[in-house]
């Protein structure tokens, strides 16, 4: 098999999907071609004895990555089933026990804010947190809004678009005084940016393989033991009984591979990058950084430029063999602006002309000039067509 | 490239025509707003003579569609006397772009409404309108005909989704027969206050959904 990186088109939106790394899909193909069985009981066939120890031996490793045990770990499709996974199981095993209160915050990723919203539609209560200007909640926001019936936190560590990286110890340790659950989304952040669970105060968090140069369609939820938790999907009793359907083992395989071959090296030098990308193109006049500058995802670049449209920017980048994102409405699917950016007290406009970069792997410093002279250029001729910021 | 634009709006938004503005221009005009993420704005000169359109530029702040739109609309205006320009129909523009994808006809309705706009500020500037009537009914539902519903790129009440019309002292609400969890409840809910709230007597623009 033959693979090659394309040399056409840069690619900086690794928030989104990534490319396949080639060591992962080696380290996949024997279970797609070889050991093709399902994962049987200790009791069963051979070839199924092997799949079985496959998949526990991709959970054992990615549990390790997280400091949990293999018990503790749950394979799903993904992020968005992890979340959904934690707050509705969350809600089905204590809403009649303990009460219907769930708090999160204003820029969650779509699968925990619907997931919450879904269930404020079956009569539980949900308290979204605002966010200050670079997207933190504020720890005292969340001591207030706890209640006596108060089932669940979730609050992500690190966002989407702006990258911003949330203080999950202190939220953690205001759950653990309170006695409620807590819930991180740590998709965008994991393990790039490290979460022990042996020393950080979280109950449950989602992580995905398709952001680390993994396969799609493979996640998983860390749930600490004890955590109650009901089954929301019904089928087989696959995964401790935690979550039905036929194991899919490429898939573990993939991600654990995809969680191993992520280093701090690399996860140093994407932030080179970043860095550089960030300070380039904050001398484009009229351009800010969104998010924080600190506290940040090391592989996310997220600016606003005045008086232009995200979605003209990303298509004339796109003909220049360039990949970025956009929290333009023009862009989204719902026709609506970024909520993240709405959501840091940023205005529609400001929304509109968001650009996200993020690095993979596959970038190079070249990548960086690339753009940046690309951007320019493509900024200054969409500006001299705009009716605003003339005079 | 597979991109939901034809050839035709890739040419316009990489080339766009009549791009820029005019000085000293006998008639211009604004349409939308930063806030709805895009915006025109046409100039016009204007033969008083012939009431042709001798000069028309526009600027344009919004995605490809809007660029596209911003730049048909000026060749299909040039030259044409002020009466003719008015007739021209977003169908028109959308048609003589090759078409649009659904999500993206409001596009071709905010380019309209631009040019409109720019006759109606000429005839105003040249004292050929006429008085202020009071908002109908009527006159609620014209201008719906001009936000879209983006599922299928045709308007709110072609599509039935308009169940009724109340003005009232001020007051207009429209009840939409959609849910409000809808995936695009909240942008027809803003593409409806932003046609009906420019009305000179309208206080008001409740939208309520069917739950």
């Amino acid at each position: 098999m033959e693979v090659t990186v394309s040399d056409r088109i840069v690619y900086l939106d690794n928030a989104a999907a990534t490319r396949l790394d080639e060591r992962v899909l080696e380290a996949m193909a024997p279970y797609y071609l070889d050991t093709y069985a399902v994962a049987t009981s200790q009791f069963g066939y051979s070839l199924g004895i092997e799949a079985r120890d496959a998949l526990d031996d991709a959970r054992t490793r990615i549990a390790a990555a997280l400091g949990a045990t293999p018990e503790e770990f749950v394979f799903t499709s993904g992020d968005t089933e992890s979340s959904n996974m934690a707050l509705k199981g969350v809600a089905m095993a204590l809403g009649a026990k303990k009460g219907r209160h769930i708090i999160t915050s204003a820029i969650e990723d779509f699968a925990v804010l619907h997931s919450a919203r879904a269930l404020e539609r079956q009569g539980f209560e949900v308290t979204l947190l605002p966010v200050d200007g670079h997207g933190r909640i504020d720890p005292d926001a969340l001591r207030g809004a706890l209640r006596r019936d108060t089932i669940l936190v979730s609050v992500q560590a690190a966002n989407q678009e702006i990258g911003t990286l949330q203080d999950i110890e202190a939220i953690g340790a205001i759950c653990r005084e309170h006695d409620v659950l807590f819930h991180t989304d740590a998709t965008h952040s994991f393990p790039r940016v490290p979460l022990d669970v042996r020393r950080m105060p979280v109950d449950l968090v989602t992580i995905s393989a398709h952001l680390i140069h993994g396969p799609r369609g493979i996640g998983g939820l860390y749930v600490r033991e004890g955590t109650p938790l009901v089954k929301w999907m019904d089928g087989g009793f696959q995964e401790n009984n935690m979550r039905a359907g036929v194991e899919n083992i490429p898939g573990a395989v993939g991600f654990a591979r995809a969680v191993e071959l992520v280093t701090p090296e690399e996860t140093a030098r994407l932030q080179a990058m970043r860095d550089h990308l960030i300070a380039e193109l904050l001398h484009v006049p009229d351009a800010r950084l969104n998010g924080h500058p600190e506290f940040r995802l090391p592989h996310n670049a997220n600016i606003s430029f005045r008086y232009v449209e995200g979605e003209s920017v990303l298509l004339h980048l796109d003909m220049r063999g360039f990949a970025v994102s956009t929290g333009s409405a023009c862009f989204s699917r719902s026709l609506e602006a970024s909520h993240v950016i709405l959501g840091i007290g940023g205005d529609h406009e400001r929304a509109h002309g968001s650009v996200r970069f993020t690095f993979g792997r596959y970038n190079t410093e070249d990548d960086v000039d690339a753009v940046v002279g690309a951007i320019t250029d493509v900024i200054t001729n969409l500006r001299a067509i705009s009716p605003l910021g003339k005079e | 490239m597979p991109l939901p634009y034809s050839e035709l709006v890739m040419e316009h938004f990489r080339n766009p025509r009549n791009v820029g503005r005019i000085d000293d221009p006998d008639a211009k005009s604004i349409e939308g707003s930063p806030a709805c993420g895009d915006m025109v704005a046409v100039y016009l000169k204007v033969d008083a003579e012939t009431q042709r359109i001798d000069d028309i530029k526009f600027e344009s702040y919004g995605c490809a569609s809007n660029i596209a739109t911003g730049s048909i609309i000026t060749e299909l205006a040039k030259g044409k006397t002020l009466d003719e320009a008015k007739a021209i129909s977003w169908q028109q523009a959308s048609e003589a772009l090759g078409g649009l994808p659904p999500i993206k006809t409001h596009c071709s309705v905010l380019a309209v409404d631009g040019l409109r706009a720019a006759i109606q500020n000429y005839e105003e500037r040249h004292g050929l309108v006429t008085e202020r009537v009071p908002t109908t009914v009527e006159e609620v539902r014209r201008r719906l005909k001009h936000v879209m519903n983006p599922v299928v790129g045709l308007d709110l009440v072609r599509t039935k989704l308009v169940d009724e019309i109340e003005v009232t002292d001020g007051t207009v609400r429209i009840a939409v027969d959609l849910p409000s969890d809808h995936q695009f409840a909240n942008n027809i809910r803003n593409d409806i206050v932003e046609k009906i709230e420019p009305l000179w007597d309208v206080e008001r623009v409740l939208v309520e959904f069917s739950d």
